[in-house]
């Protein structure tokens, strides 16, 4: 009975260091309210986008020109647009667009950024020089307009819109991975493998890699966010996705010329590209706060 | 200090001779040739190879690039396929528009940024704190081209305080000196001409400006939460130092370095980014003179143009560094 309890109270410190910093930055990210309400609003658009084609009202064309520009109302909650089509359906339908854009063109400048990033800061010299210059230099153009440049090469389209920001994203993530493996590259553990004879890809991608995760996490989210607004700014400027698709920026720029008569046109698209965004900035500062007190603001 | 800076604009000219390579080559792998385009559909074969050789189309590539790449050096950018013109002309008064409509929209941001993030610091966890704060996140998540059209239907269309679009009344066009056009209505005395155009920047500058000042309100609050916890804050709120005395006079000083950087790394965005706010509000900037060329596949005005934002994005990031100095003495540089 006494080695029970014995036993018992050995355990609890045991238990205490188990809970490792992915479940401590839970616990932190918990703990913010407002961080909930970022991850409550991105869970919210995110079951939008999947379960969407099923509950929208209506379909992403389906035109009724007799019911043209009619006001929100219990038929049509957000109206309908210049096509007599509801506007409420092709928001709802949106989203998986937005979401689909945001997300994958992360997870491509983060794979790109990631690969760059590691090579450079784990071989250095002429390897870091040459990579570090490239990144010197995307960052030196105005985000946009070589999103659009790249664009105009490749044509536009979604996809296209979506490898577009994934270009302009690489730079940010390639820097971020370099300035961290800069810092894990000298740990023990690191230079540990290096002396038992540890082949370099091994190295990378089964120590540095995981060890550099939190930062492209935080980064990732946030730019999501961004990822979204430039998806909805090529699609609004005509290089994103093309009629009929219920695109938020695209149905944004069809609806400028009915901002006198049919304001509520451009009014839910827009609210849905903020409530998203907003949604994302706010889950990526918590986990910011939560995972990686260092890079608060 | 000298040193420093001519270290800083040595290792500039890579990064500028890398970005002429890569805009030189991005330029001409969109499909369509200018030749045609200028010429129409309709032309024949012997028409756009004889302008095309004309406008040196048809020479090498690397050819084309070291001519480029020469002229560049010695001030030329080139002349507009489109319009004859000399771009390094033609694009000053585009570049003056953007830059009068991105300074006005950094000055809006500065002082309302700013002075929210002081009162959010000073009164934290306040009622003003939270809703400031709540501001700036929606402020940093709002499409730029979604408020300025938000702005025309409510302020324009509904209110009709502000006119919906433009630069200028094109009944009462402004004889351009400098180009900005504030200045040069002032030089000429034509009060009337500038509220009008003052009248006409406010809207697109609020859209332009509320993304910055989002930014520049949480660094500020986060800045100066920092310094207000320092010894000699406390010791002035002590003596019972004025809040103003303390803010303005200690406080801010020490906490404007990361919103200086911020100031200055988002004024040259600003350049850049104004191509949406442009649009929407047909302001005849640098980001749609661009933009067009580009529909019009004007090589000379696209690679110039995007050259010359970003060699002033790199001299305002510069200009920014070399700033601390001013303001930190501590910083110095070698």
């Amino acid at each position: 009975m006494t080695g029970a309890i014995n036993i018992k109270t050995e355990a609890a410190p045991g238990r205490e260091r188990a809970a490792g910093p992915w479940r401590e930055g839970w616990r932190s990210f918990k703990k913010s309210k407002i961080s909930l309400v970022g991850a409550g609003i991105v869970l919210f658009f995110i079951i939008l986008a999947i379960v969407g084609p099923m509950i929208a009202p209506e379909g992403i064309n389906e035109q009724n020109l007799s019911q043209r520009l009619l006001a929100p109302s219990s038929e049509h909650w957000f109206g309908t647009d210049d096509f007599g089509r509801d506007i409420f359906s092709r928001v709802i339908h949106g989203a998986s667009i937005s979401l689909k854009v945001g997300i994958f063109s992360v997870i491509l400048s983060v794979i790109v950024g990631s690969f760059l990033g590691i090579i450079a800061g784990y071989y250095g010299r002429w390897v870091d020089t040459i990579i570090s210059r490239i990144f010197d230099i995307l960052l030196a153009f105005p985000s946009i307009l070589l999103a659009i440049a790249v664009v105009a090469v490749l044509g536009p389209s979604l996809q296209n819109a979506l490898i577009a920001i994934a270009i302009i994203n690489v730079p940010n993530f390639g820097r971020l991975i370099r300035s961290k493996v800069l810092s894990v590259k000298e740990e023990e553990y690191i230079v540990a493998a290096k002396a038992i004879g540890m082949r370099d890809s091994r190295i990378l991608f089964s120590h540095i890699l995981p060890n550099s995760m939190t930062p492209i996490i935080v980064q990732g989210t946030l730019a999501i966010a961004t990822a979204i607004i430039e998806a909805a700014a090529l699609g609004f400027l005509g290089l994103g996705a093309q009629a009929p698709a219920p695109e938020w920026g695209k149905m944004l720029a069809d609806s400028r010329i009915y901002l006198l008569k049919a304001p509520w046109t451009m009014i839910f698209p827009g609210l849905a590209i903020m409530l998203t965004v907003l949604g994302f900035n706010l889950m990526g500062d918590g986990l910011r706060d939560a995972l990686d007190p260092k890079m608060k603001s | 200090m000298l040193h420093y800076m001519g270290r800083r604009l040595f290792q500039l000219i890579p990064v500028l001779l890398g970005m002429t390579f890569i805009v030189f080559m991005l330029i001409r792998s969109i499909p369509g040739n200018p030749a045609q385009v200028i010429l129409g559909q309709q032309a024949t074969k012997e028409a756009v190879e004889a302008l095309n050789a004309s406008l040196g189309l048809n020479k090498p590539w690397y050819t084309q690039y070291f001519g480029y790449l020469g002229g560049i050096f010695q001030g030329d950018l080139g002349v507009s396929l489109r319009t004859k013109l000399p771009v390094s002309e033609e694009i000053f008064p585009y570049l003056a528009a953007t830059a009068e409509l991105a300074l006005f929209a950094m000055i809006i941001a500065v002082i309302i940024g700013v002075n929210a993030g002081i009162i959010s610091a000073w009164f934290q966890n306040s009622w003003f704190d939270y809703v400031a704060m709540v501001v700036a996140l929606i402020g940093v998540s709002v499409p730029v081209f979604w408020l300025g059209l938000m702005e025309q239907w409510a302020f324009s269309n509904q209110l009709g305080w502000f006119p919906t679009s433009g630069r200028e009344d094109v009944r009462d066009p402004i004889t351009a000196i400098t180009h900005f056009y504030l200045l040069d209505t002032l030089i000429q005395g034509r009060f009337d001409q500038f509220s009008e155009v003052f009248k006409r920047l406010v809207l697109p500058g609020m859209a332009l400006a509320t993304i910055p000042m989002a930014i520049i309100a949480r660094m500020t609050r986060s800045s100066m939460l920092e310094v207000m916890r320092s010894d000699y804050v406390r010791t002035a709120r002590a003596k019972g130092q004025k809040m103003f005395i303390v803010v303005y006079k200690h406080a801010l000083k020490n906490a404007v370095i990361p919103v200086l950087t911020v100031i200055g790394l988002q004024t040259g965005l600003l350049l850049g980014g104004a191509i949406l706010t442009e649009t929407i509000f047909s302001w005849p900037g640098i980001g749609r003179y661009i933009y067009d060329a580009i529909g019009f596949r004007d090589y000379p005005v696209i690679q110039s143009g995007i050259l010359v934002i970003a060699f002033i994005f790199i001299m305002i990031n510069l200009i920014v560094d070399l700033l601390y100095t001013v303001i930190d003495p501590r910083i110095k540089y070698k």
